[in-house]
């Protein structure tokens, strides 16, 4: 690793002021991928800003059935929140099998979702929950957030304070571990709500990140069962091939996790 | 057995150090003045060096110097080699091409070694290692044996038209093909047998350090075999006179193998440290150890078996291509050939058998012995083979086995191996009873109501290990004599130090060389000290591999504890002026036979060191010493079943049930062999369904080069294993052992293949069976 500036902010006004005094500043919320990344020398922030002790940004609070899950809150936090269990069990079952307890205890959602690793978990969940992306100057409509490969909408120095969604009537989250990474070689988050609005959400397969899928959504809006997704084509051409799977084989994880989970929601 | 001796399941000694964070390790080592050292690696597979521009690195913050390969060879450090000729049939030698610790003017793989920052700090010469300007000419690059052996191919050894290593043969051609010509059937089959990483917990370290006062070199260094890395660099590297060079293996933290050979990075951190005239330390870290560990295995087979029309083999005939990397490493040239091709013969009466094996250079790591080095290449072989045949018969795997298994010992083989004791039929039967075999048929139809498609598969695996009977190994070809030496020092307060020369790095002889002690004299194991892995402690060993300290390394021990039980039986005996041949040893006592006398053990080992009043003419001191050439291999044998259900769905398999039967003739430590045979499952279970080294064949560039993407066996990829042993003693040691360090990692490979392969009804599969794979097999036509 090179040699950086480790910085605690204590407020988000604080970290933005940190960053913007920084030559080349990255923040830090959770590190589970950028920490790994700087020690193997394949970045080199000058300046690191701590966002995982922003108490504002700390916590999840349940009103009805709204939610809104602080971005510096840990998977641990959100795999084991009782209020949020009640009202939308399968994010606290994705958050669960994050990583492992290490991770689950240092990763943040904001992180995870500002990364937009294309085989994280949680913007599958954040895309099919319809959920807003809240941020220190605006809110993004999930659909809107993820662009891309790790790319995301937000400004450079814009922080990610919460995310808020209205918890669906039901849901779950069917994940394909890689066999290494244990990553997510295809995961599919699926919600229904009671108007009769289905979204479904694959991770780890699309070339160019996370994406709904629509023959899967009208399949299920008009036949919520695990027998509708069997007539559902899915497109190999977008998806991505790689050393442990290739595009057919994740075409057919997708139809598989996509039953499965409407199968557990 | 008493409750620390032969047989006993003691806790491991060395078990508290190594759980509470206290192991001593390479990396551990500090001296006074140490500095760090830090390796420019080639980025590329191939290429020419056209100039290495070391001036800004060396003027970079705590950087002590930059040294490259001019230098080292200016100095005359000598090439690796390999060390264990073997001749191509048309009787010339393998052609070994150079490998220089430091390449000075081609780079072969990815990783390879150009030049060594020297540094107060790891992050420094980090940081200058990569302000070395190395300027490459790229050449063409194969990563692919077949391809590499075609003409027009990148050449990567000018020693080596076609990169053709060698072209040996083994065993009886004509024979073999009037048999597969004469059959009433012949099976035929195409093995892939995948190359994998050695991942050691512990990664590869070597301080070196040059007292120039003494003109005088220490190595701490991760090897299982420090006097043999030693002489090589003594006699082959020219680092130092062996009187020059102390080598120490403290605690090691995993090889597999992949710690036995002398590798250019502790040569360099010798030749640094007097270079530069302070010691100097390395560490490798992962991504090092992926790209420059040995690999291991990287066959490519054909395999044509015939039988008779009562289903006896006749003839197996074998082509085989063995992937051996970008240079030939210490012992590579013996694992495809002496190692594999004579345990052809499995655990079955073959009477005509013909193996082919061709070695090639390739632009990838070098390969070399991995648990089981050979052998489970040849069982994974011979057990998908025999799966396959029996399918193609119409006739039970274990019939079939049954049928063709050898019942009468000494057995010789047509491929040099003489069986000196087993039986193969009480392994089968034993497993088939653990594993509920005929109960089977219930299970699947139960799984089959789930949707999960349930197999089963078995493999009935045979070794040679202890390595092994000097003469024979060196008319085969080995630069070395593979025998063991042991040292028993019995101290004046009556405790004990054993001086073995096998190392151990996870194997546990701190207790199960201590238990012999015990057994013998009746004294608690904590009052004897196993030393190893220090050449100026301990005298000539020669180390911790195949599976041989138990066979190899005890016997050593006991052949000492017979000089020592003598002489201290003399003393005994004069003590009490009794005849020596009426004298017992019993729970820390030299007793006379059928009286009420009695010496305490620590009174005779005082009365041996004070000296007042031994027999006439005896020496002072009690300290026997001994060196054991066994005289033949022992072959640990037994039978695996594995049972998996697949989900047709996503093609995931799930081990539902593993039993291993093993026998491994006289045990030690019961839970010390019950511990070796678990850790050699999941690394042969990790090799079947998730281990693969995969290079970019165009680039050369390693495409497995971490955990994301190299698939290590966790524990919930694991059932619980059922483990049995029974017991046929070797007759050729004197402790009746054989060795159990490699045979899971070389037996379960294949049971696991059969039982997917039977669960999905297609025979075509190669490992590692991923999901995709199995999933793309289980949809398509046999």
């Amino acid at each position: 690793m090179y040699e950086t500036n480790y910085h605690r902010a204590s407020s988000v006004q604080e970290a933005v002021k940190l960053i913007s005094g920084a030559a080349e500043g990255k923040y830090l919320a959770g590190g589970m991928t950028l920490i790994a990344t700087m020690k193997q020398r394949l970045a080199a922030p000058s300046d690191l800003v701590d966002l995982r002790h922003i108490a504002e940004m700390k916590g999840i609070t349940v009103n009805g059935r709204s939610v809104r899950i602080g971005a510096a809150t840990t998977h641990h936090d959100v795999a084991s929140s009782v209020e949020l269990e009640a009202v939308c069990p399968a994010i606290c079952a994705l958050a669960s099998h994050i990583g492992d307890p290490h991770v689950r205890h240092m990763g943040t959602i904001g992180g995870s979702i500002a990364n937009n690793d294309p085989a994280a978990d949680y913007p599958a969940a954040m895309l099919a929950l319809d959920a807003t992306i809240v941020t220190n100057s605006r809110e993004i409509a999930a659909a809107d957030f993820f662009t891309g490969l790790f790319e995301t909408a937000l400004n450079d120095d814009e922080i990610i304070t919460a995310i808020a969604f209205e918890a669906p009537a039901k849901a779950a989250y069917r994940k394909f571990p890689n066999p290494a990474s244990r990553y997510a070689m295809t995961g599919v988050f699926v919600a229904r709500r009671d108007n009769g609005d289905v979204r479904v959400a694959v991770t780890g397969a699309g070339s160019n990140g996370v994406f709904r899928h629509q023959g899967m959504e009208s399949a299920l809006a008009g036949n919520w069962s695990p027998d509708a997704v069997g007539n559902v084509s899915v497109d190999a051409s977008d998806l991505m091939t790689d050393l442990h799977a290739s595009a057919a084989y994740r075409a057919n994880l997708i139809k598989v996790m996509t039953k499965r989970a409407v199968a557990a929601a | 057995m008493g409750v620390e001796g032969i047989g006993a399941r003691v806790a491991r000694k060395e078990d508290k150090r190594f759980l509470t964070g206290k192991g001593r390790y390479t990396d551990d080592m500090s001296v006074p003045g140490m500095k760090y050292a830090i390796f420019v690696r080639s980025p590329h597979a191939h290429a020419k060096i056209r100039s290495i521009d070391a001036t800004a690195a060396k003027e970079m913050p705590g950087v002590i110097d930059v040294l490259d390969g001019r230098q080292l060879t200016a100095d005359g450090i000598g090439n690796l080699i390999c060390g264990w000729m073997i001749h191509s049939k048309d009787g010339s030698p393998m052609k070994m091409g150079a490998w220089r610790p430091l390449a000075d003017q081609t780079v072969r793989y990815v990783g390879d070694a150009v030049a060594v920052v020297v540094a107060d700090s790891v992050d420094e010469a980090r940081d200058a290692a990569e302000a070395v300007v190395v300027d490459y000419e790229l050449l063409p690059v194969v990563t692919d044996p077949v391809k590499a052996m075609a003409d027009g191919q990148p050449q990567l050894h000018p020693e080596a038209p076609n990169n053709l290593i060698f072209d040996w043969q083994l065993g009886d051609a004509a024979a073999t093909d009037a048999a597969i010509a004469a059959a009433a059937h012949v099976t035929e089959v195409k093995i892939f047998n995948n190359r994998l990483s050695p991942n050691p917990m512990e990664p590869r370290a070597a301080l070196g350090i040059y007292d120039s006062g003494d003109d005088h070199y220490t190595c701490y260094t991760t090897s299982q075999n420090p006097h043999l890395a030693r002489l090589v660099m003594s006699a082959f590297y020219n680092v130092a006179p062996e009187n020059k060079l102390r080598v120490i293996a403290p605690d090691v933290g995993g090889g597999f193998g992949s710690k036995i050979y002398i590798y250019p990075e502790e040569i360099v951190c010798l030749w640094a440290s007097k270079r530069t005239g302070v010691p100097v330390k390395w560490t490798c870290d992962r991504t090092e150890a992926f790209l420059t560990d040995a690999h291991g295995r990287d066959h490519i087979s054909t395999a044509k078996m015939a039988f008779d029309s009562s289903n006896r083999i006749t003839a197996l005939k074998v082509d085989t291509i063995a992937n051996l990397g970008a240079y030939m490493s210490l012992f590579s040239s013996c694992v495809p050939t002496y190692l594999y091709a004579t345990l052809l013969s499995g655990q079955y009466d073959i009477p005509a058998i013909h193996a082919n094996v061709r070695t090639v250079y390739t632009n990838t790591a070098p390969v070399d012995a991995y648990r089981g080095a050979g052998r489970p290449e040849a069982t994974y072989l011979l057990e998908r083979t025999m799966e396959t045949a029996a399918r193609e018969l119409g006739i039970s795997p274990a019939e079939l086995r049954r049928i063709n298994f050898i019942r009468s010992f000494p057995h010789q083989t047509p491929v040099i191996m003489n069986y000196d004791a087993g039986d193969y039929e009480a392994s089968l039967n034993a497993a088939m009873g653990a594993a509920d075999w005929n109960g089977f048929a219930d299970r699947k139809a139960e799984a089959e109501r789930r949707g999960m498609k349930r197999g089963i598969g078995m493999s009935c695996y045979i070794e040679a290990c202890g390595l092994a009977p000097s003469s024979a190994v060196g008319s085969l070809g080995a630069g070395v004599g593979l025998w063991e030496s042991a040292e028993v020092r019995v101290n004046a307060v009556g405790t004990i130090e054993v001086m073995t020369g096998s190392h151990s790095h996870g194997q546990g002889h701190e207790t199960t060389f201590a238990q012999l002690v015990a057994d013998r004299f009746g004294v608690p194991i904590d009052s004897v000290n196993i030393v190893h892995g220090d050449t100026d402690k301990v005298q000539m060993g020669m180390g911790t591999y195949g599976s041989r300290s138990g066979a190899v390394g005890m016997s050593a021990v006991v052949k000492a504890l017979d000089k020592v039980e003598a002489k201290a039986k003399k003393i005994a005996a004069h003590l009490m002026e009794a005849d020596e041949s009426d004298i017992v040893i019993e729970n820390g006592e030299l007793k006379v036979a059928g009286t009420d006398k009695s010496v305490p053990w620590f009174q005779m080992a005082l009365a041996a060191y004070t000296a007042h009043n031994l027999p006439s003419g005896m020496e002072p001191g009690l300290k026997e010493g001994a060196f054991y050439d066994p005289s033949n291999f022992t072959f640990p044998a037994g039978c695996y079943i594995c049972e998996v259900e697949v989900d047709p769905d996503t093609g995931r398999t799930e081990i539902v049930q593993f039993v291993a039967a093993d026998d491994f003739g006289n045990i030690i430590n019961p839970m010390i062999v019950e511990g070796q045979v678990h850790g050699g499952l999941a690394q042969g279970i990790g090799q079947a369904l998730l281990e693969g080294v995969h290079y970019d064949p165009d680039s050369g560039q390693l495409l497995t080069a971490s955990y994301m993407d190299y698939a290590m066996p966790r524990a919930d990829d694991l059932p619980s294993f059922k483990v049995s042993t029974s017991n046929t003693p070797c007759p050729n040691n004197p402790l009746g052992v054989k060795g159990c360090g490699e045979a899971g990692a070389i037996g379960s490979p294949p049971a696991l293949i059969n039982a997917i392969t039977d669960a999905i009804g297609n025979n075509t599969l190669t490992m590692p069976a991923t999901p995709e794979k199995v999933w793309a097999a289980a949809h398509a036509a046999n």
